[in-house]
């Protein structure tokens, strides 16, 4: 669970280090299997969701995913008790009748107090849910097997605090967020990312019982929001393709001290005085970073789906030309990509390996 | 979908131990001591746990301790199920539940184990004080079962917010308290442990038995009139009937419910009243002599007492008629004269010697020996007093020659033996004299230091006939009260004394308070609904009926409320409101309008889309950008703008 206050921040623009680092022992991801059930499990549990799903249909009605802002009006904010409420509307019957059979006055007075206090309970949880507004937010690209994560922007146009909302997909865990007297707030919501290509945001529920925990209410949202996902690089990939005279030692020839190429992860053995000192001092805590200058008969490493043998099938494929493009990255080198139909300059730098993932992401997806 | 598995945090746990505290401490005085530090020591544990963030105790221990519980419950009780054993275990189990916070659950358990006490509480009292004590313990609670869902705010936020709440309940609380229709209990089993001992006329009378309840200033009953008050010498509340004699106290006769309706005939214009009566745990209602009618579930015995058919063990209320007098019993059965004969063999010797001369002297004529006997009383110089010196066995010739000193039962029973002892059939009748009108609600309060003893004769061809002995010597008892009856310095309740007007004027307002809470709240039973409401004009109101008219407005509060709730939400920039009705429109031709686009902006793309209303279509943006977003905007503008927008049919 995560909790998320304030303000919108800013986020880095391409995945990150870490990211990278965690997924690239990754083969080709592959959805993990859910566990089995007894027969009758899965036949009442498909009852059962096939029940709710009829009710979201009925509940969203509009077409998905709906123009932002979606602001969640009395009429998609949904309201019943939760167990405590029922367990609290059982209470008060039987003080009711222990209230008759002794003649106690006071005792039907403090049972329709509390029963009253239900009623407001009711109005209050709905209160604290209606006519809040959700626009998507931002979702950086993330590769298969990581995990998506939707920002939603919740606006709150009420001089009082929103308190304990959960939002949550259909099975995830919830996140709980405070929206503050009109003010807005980023929800942050995740889930696996297992195919590449766009991801759109599956469902939102959006719910809270407070102040009472008796009532909940609850609304559904599907914002117009999608995330790219990469193909997951592959953990063993052929070395790098370098065309023509593709041997390593002249790429290392090549990589000189002419031009300012880009940087590296330091090395032991790269020159003390190579080392990007205002880079380092920057991102903190990062690692020592070597500046890479090259000469001009340095880059002609082009990532070739053609290059790749015939008996590699296509997402594989893909997962290779991942790995290559990281590792390239990661070597502060330049390079370029040939995908069928597909031609990108050689170049370097984070909006180069955004512009290839991308390009992986959708490989035969029809959009762009 | 309740997310109830977060553990309990430090903050929430104080919350319940408030919760739990809140609930019980008012019980201390009826719980037995044992429990009472039991449950303290939990909640010591609890605090601990609490603060030093130790563990729970392990589940199996709890089990036990719960056990524990129950069984010295059961071994105090040898039961339990009832009142008292079932608070005491609702105690145990909250103690018990404090040890075991695990998750949002239970403290949603607890809570609900707090508003349960709130009822225990009510079992024992429902004063006024309790009351208002049971609201602080329910705002706690409620504060507890807020904190259970968010535990961030500061305590006096979380007592604000439910303070705020609960008085948002309060017109749902009053509708239905005064709408809900009300059932009479018991619907099980009778209650028998639902009062306690409590003072007040007993069935049997002897020497000082009544001077001891002239101790008490506790109320009897209280009585309103319809009409005027009657003078205080007519007020004779009729209680129990003695006319069994041992040869030292006087005991009721058996003969319940003899009659179904009342056997005689009244003179003189009735009186109207009603009556509300403490429980006291009798059979007995008191009415003033002498009962025309009998309050609805009772009947009168064959001496004229009227009973109910249950005994009064909650304030009971009923109305009822009295005749100033009547002509009763004046052929009375054979066995009643015979029982208000008798006498013992011997004893009190002196008192039947006199009583023989009056029956040689007057012979049957039972008028002339009354008087003999009134004569002898006024002549004796007997003086009414609280403190009696003891007597020894021949009670009545101690007291009329020898100390001369007694207090009512000592003149209602001498008198009844004189007349007996000359043939005259007499018996005493025990209940209270007199009250005291309290002026700020008009209500007449009769408390257990009016009780009062006097005696009935028989007089053939008149029937039986009150003589209050106690009225001869000491006449201020009767047309005035105690206090001024009973000689200077003797010690007298704190409320029969004179002085102190302000303390005076205090009680009177005091007891109105008191009276008003009694029979409006504690009082609102089924028969008090049906007038309210057949008052407010639903004549013979049925549960169908009221339900409808709880419906309706239940309805209108919660519509109300709702729109207090929500009230921020009306308040839209009309202007902006009339655009969103014309953009609504326009997006139902196709042409969506984008939350970016300006009004203007917009107006240019749909008058493209749409040629034919390119016209009004930029007039209204103009009006709209205008009225939003110009420097001085005309409220002519706004009612144009509306005109045109009412007006546009794309």
């Amino acid at each position: 669970m995560k909790h998320v206050k304030g303000k919108l921040t800013a986020r880095p623009q391409s995945p990150s280090r870490g990211a990278i680092d965690r997924l690239a022992s990754l083969d080709c991801y592959r959805a993990p299997r859910t566990s089995r059930f007894t027969l009758i499990e899965r036949m009442q549990a498909t009852l059962r969701h096939r029940l709710h799903e009829t009710f979201v249909r009925w509940a969203l009605r509009v077409r998905s995913p709906e123009p932002a802002p979606i602001v969640l009006t009395q009429r998609r904010v949904y309201v019943l008790p939760t167990q405590a409420g029922l367990a609290y509307a059982t209470a008060l019957g039987v003080i009711l009748l222990g209230a008759m059979n002794y003649n106690l006055s006071l005792g039907h007075a403090l049972v329709f107090l509390l029963g009253g206090l239900g009623i407001v309970a009711i109005l209050h949880t709905f209160r604290n849910l209606a006519l809040i507004s959700i626009r998507p937010g931002r979702c950086e690209p993330v590769f298969a097997g990581g995990l998506a994560q939707f920002d939603l922007v919740l606006a709150n146009p009420r001089p009082e605090t929103r308190t304990s909302l959960r939002l949550f997909f259909n099975d995830e865990a919830p996140i709980e967020v405070d929206i503050g007297p009109q003010a807005s707030t980023v929800a942050t919501l995740d889930t696996a990312a297992t195919r590449r290509g766009w991801l759109s945001i599956p469902r939102v529920t959006i719910e809270t019982t407070w102040p009472l925990g008796l009532v909940r209410a609850w609304s559904y949202a599907v914002p117009d929001l999608s995330c790219l996902v990469y193909p997951t690089p592959a953990t063993k990939a052929p070395p790098l393709p370098w065309r023509g005279e593709s041997a390593r030692g002249s790429v290392r020839e090549g990589s000189g001290a002419d031009d300012f190429s880009g940087l590296r992860n330091h090395q032991v053995a790269d020159p003390p005085r190579h080392v990007a000192w205002k880079a380092v001092a920057r991102q903190q805590d990062g690692p020592l970073l070597t500046k890479l200058f090259s000469g001009a008969a340095a880059q002609q490493l082009w990532l070739d789906w053609d290059g790749l043998p015939a008996a590699i099938d296509s997402e594989q494929r893909l997962c290779i030309l991942a790995r290559w493009m990281i590792d390239a990255d990661a070597a502060g080198l330049a390079w370029g990509l040939l995908l069928p139909g597909i031609r990108l300059a050689p170049d370097n730098g984070p909006a180069q390996l955004a512009a290839g993932l991308r390009a992986l992401a959708l490989h035969d997806h029809g959009t762009q | 979908m309740a997310r109830s598995n977060r553990p309990v945090s430090s903050r929430q746990g104080w919350w319940l131990l408030a919760t739990a505290l809140a609930a019980s401490l008012p019980l201390t005085q009826h719980l037995p001591l044992w429990l009472s530090l039991a449950a303290g020591t939990a909640f010591a544990w609890r605090a601990a746990l609490t603060w030093r963030q130790w563990h729970l105790p392990p589940r199996w221990l709890v089990v036990l301790l719960v056990i524990a519980g129950t069984a010295g419950v059961f071994l105090q009780y040898r039961t339990i199920l009832g009142r008292t054993p079932g608070i005491e275990l609702l105690v145990v189990f909250l103690a018990l539940k404090l040890l075991e916070l695990r998750t949002a659950r239970d403290t949603v358990a607890t809570a609900l184990l707090g508003y349960f006490l709130v009822l225990g509480q009510f079992l024992f009292t429902q004063t006024i004080p309790t009351a208002l004590l049971a609201c602080l313990t329910v705002l706690i609670t409620t504060a507890a079962l807020l904190a259970a869902g968010d535990d961030r705010p500061k305590p006096w936020q979380q007592l604000r917010r439910a303070a705020l709440m609960l008085a948002q309940a309060l017109p749902f609380m009053l509708l239905l308290f005064v709408l809900f229709p009300r059932v009479q209990g018991p619907l099980w089993g009778i209650p028998q442990d639902r009062f306690a001992a409590v003072s007040g006329l007993s069935d049997t009378m002897s020497p000082g038995s009544i001077a001891q309840l002239s101790q008490s200033d506790a109320i009897a009953f209280r009585v309103q009139f319809k009409d005027t008050v009657p003078a205080q010498s007519r007020l004779y509340w009729r209680g129990p009937v003695m006319p069994l004699f041992d040869g030292r106290s006087w005991r009721v006769a058996q003969t319940l419910g003899a009659y179904p309706a009342v056997p005689y005939a009244g003179l003189g214009a009735p009186v109207d009243y009603e009556v509300t009566l403490e429980p006291h745990g009798k059979f007995w209602l008191f009415a003033l002599e002498m009962p025309a009618t009998l309050p609805p579930d009772s009947a009168l015995t064959s001496d004229y007492q009227p009973i109910a058919r249950q005994a009064v063990r909650s304030r009971l209320r009923y109305t009822q008629q009295a005749w100033p007098e009547a002509i009763a019993g004046v052929s009375e059965s054979s066995g009643i004269l015979r029982d208000a004969l008798a006498l013992p063999k011997d004893g009190n010797p002196r008192t039947r010697a006199i009583s023989a001369a009056w029956r040689a002297q007057h012979g049957d004529d039972g008028a002339a020996i009354l008087a003999a006997a009134e004569n002898l009383f006024r002549r004796q110089l007997l003086i009414y007093t609280l403190n009696p010196p003891l007597l020894g066995t021949d009670i009545v010739d101690e007291f009329l020659f020898d100390t001369k000193r007694g207090f009512c039962e000592h003149f209602a029973a001498a008198f009844v033996f004189a007349l007996r002892a000359a043939g005259v059939p007499a018996r005493v009748v025990a209940g209270y004299q007199g009250g005291e009108v309290n002026p700020v609600d008009g209500y007449l309060v009769v408390r257990q230091y009016d009780a009062h003893a006097w005696a009935e004769a028989w007089i053939a061809g008149r029937g039986w006939v009150r003589v209050d002995p106690t009225a001869i010597s000491a006449p201020t008892r009767i047309s005035s009260n105690l206090a001024n009856a009973v000689p200077v310095g003797e010690e007298l309740p704190f409320l029969t004394r004179g002085n102190l007007a302000w303390l005076k004027e205090l009680r009177y307002r005091l007891d109105a308070v008191t009276n008003g809470w009694n029979q409006w709240v504690l009082g609102y039973n089924p028969q008090r609904q049906r007038d309210l409401l057949a008052s407010l004009g639903l004549n013979e109101p049925d549960w169908r009926s009221m339900t409808a008219v709880l419906s309706v407005l239940g309805g209108t509060v919660m519509l109300a409320l709702t729109g207090w709730i929500l009230r921020n939400r009306l308040r839209v920039d009309p202007a902006l409101a009339a655009w969103r009705r014309f953009t609504a429109r326009l997006a139902r031709r196709g042409v969506a309008w984008q939350a970016w686009e300006g009004p203007q902006a917009f107006a240019e793309r749909a008058a493209r889309q749409a040629p034919l209303h390119a016209e009004r279509i930029r007039e209204i943006a103009a009006l709209y950008a205008r009225l939003r977003y110009g420097a001085a905007p005309r409220p002519s503008d706004l009612i144009r703008l509306k005109a045109e927008i009412a007006a546009f049919k794309p």
